[in-house]
């Protein structure tokens, strides 16, 4: 195999985290906006059906996020060990906001007070909303850029992160997940639910239109480097296309006499996917950028695993992989058409 | 108190607690395989109903279980990073792969297949329902396989080499089957196995205490029994043997203070009880059996086994944890075989569904595998020390140095009341749901509605 170079491995690698990040935000995207919507749905009837329209899912769903950060540390160590320790507050209270995200689904229902159901459907939704935010925080930071210093460690602080590029990607991440989970929610619901939903599909829509053009003019003027790299690429000329044709396609699908929210569900998740592969266009081939200068910069090339591990860990991804899309199609077939409560449920 | 010291006592309270529920987990799928498969080629059989019963029952307790576990999961994985950056640094190359393909190869195949065990029971043919809780326990299987090649090469490195300041690899097959991956691997997977049958068998047991006649609970009652004795026996014979045979030979400071033997010597004395103490070493009020030390950790009742003595006192662990953990494990060990063998006994003098003290024991007795597994760790863990990875790296030079005292304690903190708060809402629960019983399975729960002034009508 002496075509794939430690270069081509490293690259394929490079593309291969992103996929895996780009499958949890397609995925637990929907989760995370349904959770965040779940305090519009009134009545326990309408936030059992909000629960559990993603209950047999989501737990497969978050699992993309845990095989990318392992596909991290096992493909680029140093970044991981930088990243993970850079970002050490923002990602405990990810971790809180997505434990409360997993036991308020399986806690809820167990116990017949109203109060108790309250409590788990605001930690179910305030855990929901902030992991969304927390995700586009970390999103921006990494395409903006954060000081890296000579050893390849964060020099930064947790306020630092909270800059105004960042907070508007985080701000931004939620609206999309919004809209996302929205029209998983429509098509999962009926009744009044169902009507109440899918009315809130256009209003987000035109937000996330409208932020999308201020955040993507943002990032030209916050991470010009990434930006312009972008323009660079030939990639970036069939992502953006990609891009706006959904944003296009979205409200037809959505907001028709008789919606398609299947459609519109693909529509929204090619726009999550064309705009975090746009950003990794940009930053290819610097995972993470550093503001203190570019020679600080995590290249994949310095601060990768050896040729031998990136082979070795293709190999098992090459396996794994399509077994596992094979068989979470099959799965979420099993759960096609509108959400029915039975004793199993949520 | 410093970074290090917080980062270790934070990783042993996330490890140690999340560790409670996997054990459950992995032991309770495969024994549901076993009881859904019986509802399924049963069905037409009066017998099937009560197997069907047992499934939903159990089943819900495994998701309970299981949400808990994951939740508790994942700060694991972003630990390695968090906290030990240095470390993760350095062995990234070959400690990141095995948990990569955790991920790939198991998380998604147990996740995945736990909603449809869980949510498609009455969506899907029987057939595919069962299939669905195999998955489950090959994938929870398959995660702890690859965790414990994780693991395992923490305290055997094999199959790298040292070079430009990190350690690569040099052979994946050599570094996944390292000296120590089979015997820890064959050794918890069996102890997953005796936490599993011993929660279903404590619960089986109060219900049949309860009521004698609990056709359900009978069933599982034998089952849980025959896997609970089976499964005892196995974790100590031979994996229990084989892991410390193979301490012995890789790891012999561990070994020697896990027994307690402090001086190098031939025909060397088995310690079954002891006070150790640090400085200087030397183990108290001390009942040996002479010449057994070298009998069952080389199978020479001559060979020399290396004393706590021959090793600078700078790579030793500390060893009356080590030496009270792993006794007090073997100790419990003990009374999980005895315990199942005198159940199976009254069982077949058909005194058990009647015998209402032996039942509360087994009862009582549904923590202790869990204990025993808490206690194994530590003998695990703590015996490694001061080596992070045996003999190549140290704890002291692991951590994360970019990391301030503030930033540790606050998460510190933070996991400690959170974890209380889980477990006393996990206990909780599960009281409740036992209480319930499995023949109420068939109920739907009843949705409470509020109005305006906040009154509820059900």
């Amino acid at each position: 195999m002496s075509w794939l170079s430690h270069e081509m491995l490293a690259t394929i690698w490079f593309v291969l985290v992103f996929v895996l990040l780009i499958g949890y935000a397609v995925l637990d995207g929907f989760d995370l906006g349904v959770g965040a919507l779940h305090l519009l749905a009134r009545g326990d009837h309408e936030r059992r059906v909000s629960m559990n329209s993603i209950g047999p899912v989501w737990d497969g769903n978050e699992v993309w996020l845990l095989t990318g950060g392992g596909a991290l540390f096992a493909a680029f160590p140093p970044v991981y060990a930088a990243v993970f320790s850079g970002f050490y507050l923002a990602l405990m209270l990810l971790l809180l906001a997505l434990i409360a995200r997993a036991v308020a689904m399986e806690f809820r229902s167990k116990v017949e007070s109203p109060r108790w159901r309250r409590v788990w459907d605001v930690a179910f939704s305030a855990g929901s909303l902030l992991a969304a935010v927390l995700f586009g925080v970390a999103f921006g930071n990494i395409v903006r850029g954060i000081p890296i210093n000579a050893d390849g460690d964060f020099a930064g602080t947790f306020l630092g992160l909270l800059n105004p590029y960042s907070v508007s990607v985080g701000v931004f991440c939620l609206l999309v997940f919004l809209l996302h989970g929205a029209i998983y929610l429509a098509m999962k619901s009926d009744g009044d639910l169902h009507r109440r939903t899918a009315r809130l599909i256009k209003p987000l829509y035109f937000t996330v239109l409208g932020m999308w053009v201020g955040v993507t003019l943002f990032t030209a003027v916050a991470a010009p480097r990434t930006f312009s790299r972008a323009f660079d690429q030939p990639l970036t000329y069939l992502l953006l296309p990609l891009l706006v044709g959904s944003l296009l396609y979205l409200p037809k699908a959505a907001c028709a006499c008789k919606p398609r929210y299947g459609r519109a569900l693909i529509a929204s998740g090619t726009l999550i996917a064309t705009l975090m592969s746009l950003a990794a266009v940009g930053m290819f081939p610097e995972l993470v950028p550093s503001s203190l200068g570019p020679f600080f910069s995590l290249h994949i090339h310095e601060h990768s695993s050896s040729t031998r591990t990136l082979l070795t860990m293709l190999v098992i991804a090459g396996i794994g992989m399509p077994l596992v899309i094979a068989y979470t199609a099959i799965i979420y077939r099993a759960f096609r058409g509108k959400v029915v409560l039975t004793e199993e449920s949520y | 108190m410093n970074v290090e010291l917080l980062s270790r006592l934070q990783f042993a309270l996330t490890i140690g607690f999340h560790f409670l529920f996997p054990p459950i987990t992995i032991g309770l799928a495969w024994l549901l395989v076993a009881v859904e498969y019986n509802a399924w080629r049963k069905a037409t059989l009066p017998d099937g109903q009560a197997w069907d019963r047992a499934g939903r029952f159990f089943g819900k307790i495994l998701g309970l279980t299981f949400a808990v576990g994951v939740a508790t999961g994942i700060p694991m994985e972003f630990q390695f990073g968090t906290n030990w950056s240095r470390y993760s640094k350095f062995v990234g190359d070959i400690f990141g792969a095995p948990l990569a393909a955790e991920g790939v190869l198991a998380f998604f195949l147990e996740s995945g297949f736990l909603g449809l065990y869980l949510f498609g029971r009455d969506r899907v043919a029987k057939k595919w329902h069962v299939v669905s809780i195999l998955m489950v326990a090959l994938g929870s299987t398959l995660s702890a396989f690859w965790i414990l090649v994780a693991n395992s090469w923490m305290q055997t490195p094999a199959g790298f080499r040292v070079f430009q300041g990190r350690a690569e690899l040099t052979s994946f097959t050599e570094a996944v089957f390292n000296p120590s991956m089979w015997p820890r691997f064959t050794h918890t997977l069996s102890a997953c196995l005796v936490c599993g049958s011993f929660v279903m068998l404590a619960i089986s047991a109060w219900l049949v205490r309860r009521n004698r006649g609990d056709l359900v609970a009978l069933k599982t009652l034998r089952l849980s029994l025959a896997v609970g004795l089976v499964s005892s026996i196995l974790v100590a014979f031979p994996s229990g043997h084989e892991h410390a045979r193979q301490v012995a030979r890789t790891q012999p400071e561990k070994f020697a203070a896990i027994e307690g033997l402090y001086t190098t010597q031939t025909s060397a004395p088995l310690a079954i009880f002891g006070y150790p103490t640090d400085r200087p070493p030397d183990l108290k009020a001390r009942i040996e059996i002479p010449g057994m030390l070298s009998w069952l950790a080389f199978g020479d009742l001559h060979a020399k086994v290396r004393g706590i003595n021959e090793f600078p006192e700078e790579d030793r662990p500390p060893l009356w944890m080590t030496f009270v953990s792993f006794h007090n494990m073997v100790i419990l060990g003990l009374y999980f075989q005895f315990v199942t063998l005198l159940a199976c006994v009254q069982w077949y003098r058909g005194k058990l569904p009647t015998g209402r003290r032996l039942l509360t024991v087994l009862v009582w007795s549904a923590p202790l595998p869990l204990i025993a597994c808490q206690f194994g760790w530590v003998t695990a863990e703590v015996g490694r020390q001061p080596w992070i990875v045996y003999g190549l790296m140290r704890s002291a030079d692991a951590f994360s140095s970019t990391l301030t005292l503030g930033e540790v304690w606050a998460s510190l903190v933070m996991f400690g009341l959170i974890y209380v708060l889980l477990g006393a809402l996990y206990l909780f629960l599960l009281f409740r749901k036992v209480r319930h019983g499995p023949g109420d399975a068939g109920r739907p729960l009843p949705a409470v509605e509020v109005s305006q002034k906040g009154l509820v009508t059900a």
